[in-house]
C-alpha cells in the first residue's frame, strides 16, 4: 500500500513513466517487499507467536511428576476436554502473594527507573553539549559495559558492596539494577537531546527566560518522547530481572522473574511457571500500551 | 486594570536609545567589527545593511548578548549592556529561521516572554489576545507552529518578539525565507506594526531594496565597518564613496579628476566620457582623483542631437535592453568601450518606440546629477 502510494506520487511528476510501465513497477514493488519481509515474519511467527502459544496452553495444564506436563490423558479434564485445568489461575489470583510479589517487582522496576532517569539525564545533556568528536567517544564509553559480560558485572558489585556490609539488601538490589539498566536510558536521551536546535534555546534565552526556564520550558518538553522511549527500555526488562535479584538481594528481595525462574527449574511446577509468566507478559503489554500511547500523543 | 505593560511614549527628534562605542570584534584573521560606532534613536526604524559576511549579523548578536565585543561598548539609555546578559536585555530577536517553539501552540508562543516574565495569568492572556490580533493571527491562537505558513509563522515570530514590548526589536534577515509576494506584503506590515508600537527596529538586510523601502535609517557596511550611515535618499542619492553607490541602487562608476571648482559644478575630466560637469558634494580640491557615480534613471537617452542643451552628452550604440514591464534597462557601449546603464519608463509621455540593439543613441544629462566621490 504505501509502496504503490509512493509510486503513484513519483508517476504524477513525471510525466515520461507511462501508466502501463507504472503498474508493472507498482506490482514488481509489492512482491519484492513479501519477500523481504517473509524471513522476519517467519522469525516472529516461531519464536515469539508458538512459543507464547505453548505458554497459554502449558498454564491450563497439570504438571508432570518429574518437571514438565502431564500426560493429557492420566488427568481430569474441564469441559469434556481432558488435562486441561484452571488450577493454576485460581492459586495465582487466589493468593494475593503473588499479585504482591509482581506488585513489588513493579516497585522496584519503577524505582529503577526513576532513578536511572535522574542519573541519566545529566549525562546525556552533557553528552549532546559536546564537539561531535567527543559526542562519539563518550557514547562509546555508555556502551563499554556490554563488551564484558552481564554476569560477571553482577558479580564485580558482590566484590564492591561486600567490604561495607551492602550486600543482600533491597539497597543492592536497586543498585544492580541501575547500574545493569542505566546504558538503556542514556542513549535514547542522548538520541533526542542531540536533536534539538540550540538555536531554540537562543531564542528563549533571547526572550528572557533564565537557565532554569529554558531547561523547563524548552529542553525537558521537548526530550518527552526520549524520556518515554527510555523508561520503557528500563522499565520493561527490570520487571522480569531474576539476575540481579538472585545476586545480590536477600531472601526477602524476590522479584517475580526469580518466582519465575524457580518454578521452571526448581519447583518444577511448568503449568504454574507459564501461568506467572503470562501475568508477568499481560502487566509488560499493559505498561508498553500505555507509555506506548503516551509518547504518540508526544509525536503527534 | 491589570494590563501593566504600557506603550513606551516617543520621544521624536533625536533621544539616543543605543550607542554603539568604537565596538571591535574578531575572530581569527577575520575583522566582523572594526572600530564600529553608531546610535540609534527612539523609535527609529534602522537598518543594517551590507554584503554576506559584512558583520551586520554580528552586530546584532553583539546588541541582543550572544555575543561580545573585544573592545568598545554597547550602551543603552547611557548604560553600558555589556555584562547583561541576553535574557536580561529589554531586547528581543526576529531570527531569520523563527525559532518558534515546535511544542508550543501560537498563543503558547507568544506568551512565551510574558510567562518568563511572571506576569499573571490574566495579564498574559489579554496581551496575547491583544498581540495575536496585530499580527491577524487571532483565529490560530491553538495552532502548532508546523501547521502554519511561512507568511503565518513569521507573523508569530514577529508577535512572539513584541509581545512584552521590548525597547529594541532586533530583525535578521526576517524576510529572507518568503517569497517576492509575501516580502512585499510583510514590509507594509511591519512598517505599520513598527509605527502602531513605537518599538526601535533594528533591521538587517542584504537586500538593498528592503532597506531604503522600509528604514528611517541606513547603515550600510562592508568588512567589518560602516561606510555610511544616513536617510534612505540620502544614501541613494549621495553616497560616501565607491562602496555605497555601487551596493545600494545600480550605477555607473567611471575614475574621473577635478579640472576646475565653478561656483556649483566641478569640471571633471575623465577618460571614458570625456569632459563632464557635476555637481559639488562633497569638499574636493583641483587635481583631485576619485570617482564619478551616475544613476542609471538620471541618464537621458534619446537620438543623437536631440538634448544640445545638456552640458553632458556622449554617443554610443544600444548593446542590449532589459523590458522589466514598468521600465526598460538599456545597456549602452559608449565609443569608448565603457558599458552604461540606463532606463526609460515606458508610460513616459513623448517616448515613440524602444531603441534597437545597435542603433547609435545619445546618452545626456544636466549637470546638476551625477556624483563625484572620494577615491
Amino acid at each position: 500500500m504505501r509502496g504503490q502510494r509512493k509510486w503513484g506520487a513519483s508517476y504524477m511528476n513525471n510525466p515520461i513513466v507511462s501508466k502501463k510501465k507504472w503498474h508493472k513497477q507498482a506490482r514488481i514493488d509489492r512482491i519484492t517487499q513479501w519477500i523481504v519481509s517473509v524471513p522476519p515474519h517467519l522469525f516472529l511467527v516461531f519464536f515469539l507467536v508458538l512459543p507464547a502459544c505453548i505458554m497459554v496452553l502449558a498454564s491450563l495444564r497439570y504438571p508432570g511428576e518429574f518437571g514438565g506436563l502431564a500426560p493429557l490423558w492420566k488427568t481430569p479434564g474441564i469441559h469434556g476436554v481432558a488435562g486441561l485445568t484452571l488450577e493454576n489461575y485460581r492459586f495465582v489470583l487466589g493468593d494475593l502473594v503473588f499479585v504482591e510479589i509482581l506488585l513489588k517487582s513493579a516497585w522496584i522496576a519503577f524505582i529503577t527507573t526513576l532513578l536511572c532517569l535522574v542519573l541519566a539525564y545529566p549525562l546525556a545533556l552533557l553528552i549532546a553539549h559536546r564537539p561531535k568528536r567527543q559526542r562519539e567517544l563518550m557514547v562509546l564509553f555508555v556502551i563499554l559495559p556490554f563488551a564484558c559480560n552481564f554476569l560477571i558485572r553482577i558479580y564485580a558489585w558482590i566484590i564492591i558492596l561486600g567490604p561495607f556490609n551492602l550486600l543482600y539488601s533491597p539497597f543492592a538490589v536497586i543498585i544492580g539494577m541501575v547500574y545493569v539498566h542505566l546504558p538503556l536510558m542514556v542513549l535514547p536521551l542522548y538520541t533526542n537531546l542531540e536533536k534539538h536546535d540550540p538555536l531554540l534555546l537562543d531564542a528563549a534565552r533571547d526572550l528572557g527566560a533564565h537557565a532554569w526556564q529554558r531547561f523547563w520550558h524548552l529542553t525537558f518538553p521537548l526530550s518527552l518522547s526520549g524520556i518515554f522511549a527510555g523508561s520503557a527500555l528500563v522499565f520493561i526488562p527490570a520487571l522480569g530481572m531474576f539476575a540481579v535479584p538472585e545476586l545480590l538481594g536477600g531472601t526477602g528481595d524476590i522479584m517475580i522473574g526469580n518466582l519465575i525462574k524457580e518454578q521452571f527449574l526448581e519447583s518444577r511446577d511448568w503449568p504454574f511457571g507459564a501461568t506467572l509468566s503470562l501475568l508477568l507478559t499481560v502487566t509488560v503489554l499493559a505498561v508498553a500500551q500505555f507509555s506506548a500511547r503516551f509518547t504518540q500523543r508526544e509525536l503527534t | 486594570m491589570a494590563m501593566h505593560i504600557d506603550i513606551p511614549v516617543i520621544a521624536k527628534g533625536g533621544l539616543t536609545l543605543l550607542e554603539m562605542r568604537n565596538v571591535c570584534r574578531r575572530f581569527g584573521d577575520v575583522v566582523t567589527a572594526d572600530n564600529v560606532s553608531f546610535t540609534i534613536e527612539v523609535g527609529e526604524f534602522f537598518s543594517l545593511v551590507g554584503p554576506s559576511g559584512c558583520g551586520k549579523t554580528t552586530l546584532l548578536r553583539m546588541i541582543a548578548g550572544f555575543d561580545s565585543p573585544d573592545s568598545g561598548d554597547i550602551l543603552l539609555d547611557g548604560k553600558s549592556l555589556l555584562r547583561v546578559p541576553p535574557e536580561e536585555r529589554p531586547i528581543h530577536t526576529v531570527f531569520q529561521s523563527y525559532a518558534l517553539f515546535p511544542h508550543l501552540t501560537v498563543a503558547q508562543n507568544v506568551a512565551f516572554p510574558l510567562r518568563m516574565k511572571g506576569y499573571s495569568q490574566h495579564t498574559i492572556n489579554t496581551r496575547t489576545a491583544e498581540v495575536l490580533m496585530h499580527v491577524a493571527l487571532i483565529g490560530k491562537a491553538d495552532y502548532l507552529p508546523q501547521a502554519l505558513s511561512g507568511g503565518e509563522r513569521q507573523r508569530v515570530a514577529l508577535a512572539r518578539a513584541i509581545a512584552d514590548l521590548p525597547r529594541i526589536l532586533l530583525l535578521d534577515e526576517p524576510l529572507a525565507a518568503l517569497d517576492a509576494k509575501l516580502r512585499e506584503q510583510m514590509q507594509v506590515e511591519l512598517i505599520s506594526l513598527q509605527r502602531k508600537l513605537g518599538i526601535t527596529f533594528v533591521f538587517v538586510t542584504h537586500s538593498q531594496a528592503e532597506a531604503l523601502s522600509l528604514s528611517q535609517r541606513i547603515g550600510v557596511m562592508t568588512q567589518g565597518r560602516i561606510e555610511q550611515i544616513d536617510d534612505p535618499a540620502r544614501i541613494y542619492g549621495f553616497p560616501k564613496n565607491r562602496f555605497v553607490a555601487d551596493f545600494i541602487g545600480h550605477c555607473t562608476l567611471v575614475s574621473a579628476s577635478v579640472t576646475a571648482i565653478h561656483a556649483s559644478y566641478l569640471s571633471l575630466a575623465t577618460e571614458k566620457l570625456g569632459q563632464i560637469l557635476a555637481p559639488v558634494t562633497t569638499a574636493v580640491c583641483v587635481g583631485q582623483q576619485g570617482w564619478l557615480a551616475l544613476r542609471p534613471e538620471q541618464l537621458r537617452i534619446g537620438r543623437v542631437g536631440e538634448f544640445s542643451h545638456f552640458p553632458n552628452r556622449v554617443r554610443g550604440k544600444v548593446d542590449d535592453f532589459l523590458y522589466i514591464g514598468d521600465v526598460t534597462t538599456y545597456i549602452i557601449e559608449l565609443d569608448s568601450g565603457l558599458r552604461v546603464e540606463t532606463m526609460l519608463a515606458n508610460s513616459a509621455p513623448g517616448r515613440v518606440h524602444f531603441f534597437d540593439e545597435g542603433e547609435v543613441v545619445e546618452l545626456a544629462w544636466p549637470a546638476e546629477v551625477g556624483c563625484f566621490l572620494h577615491e
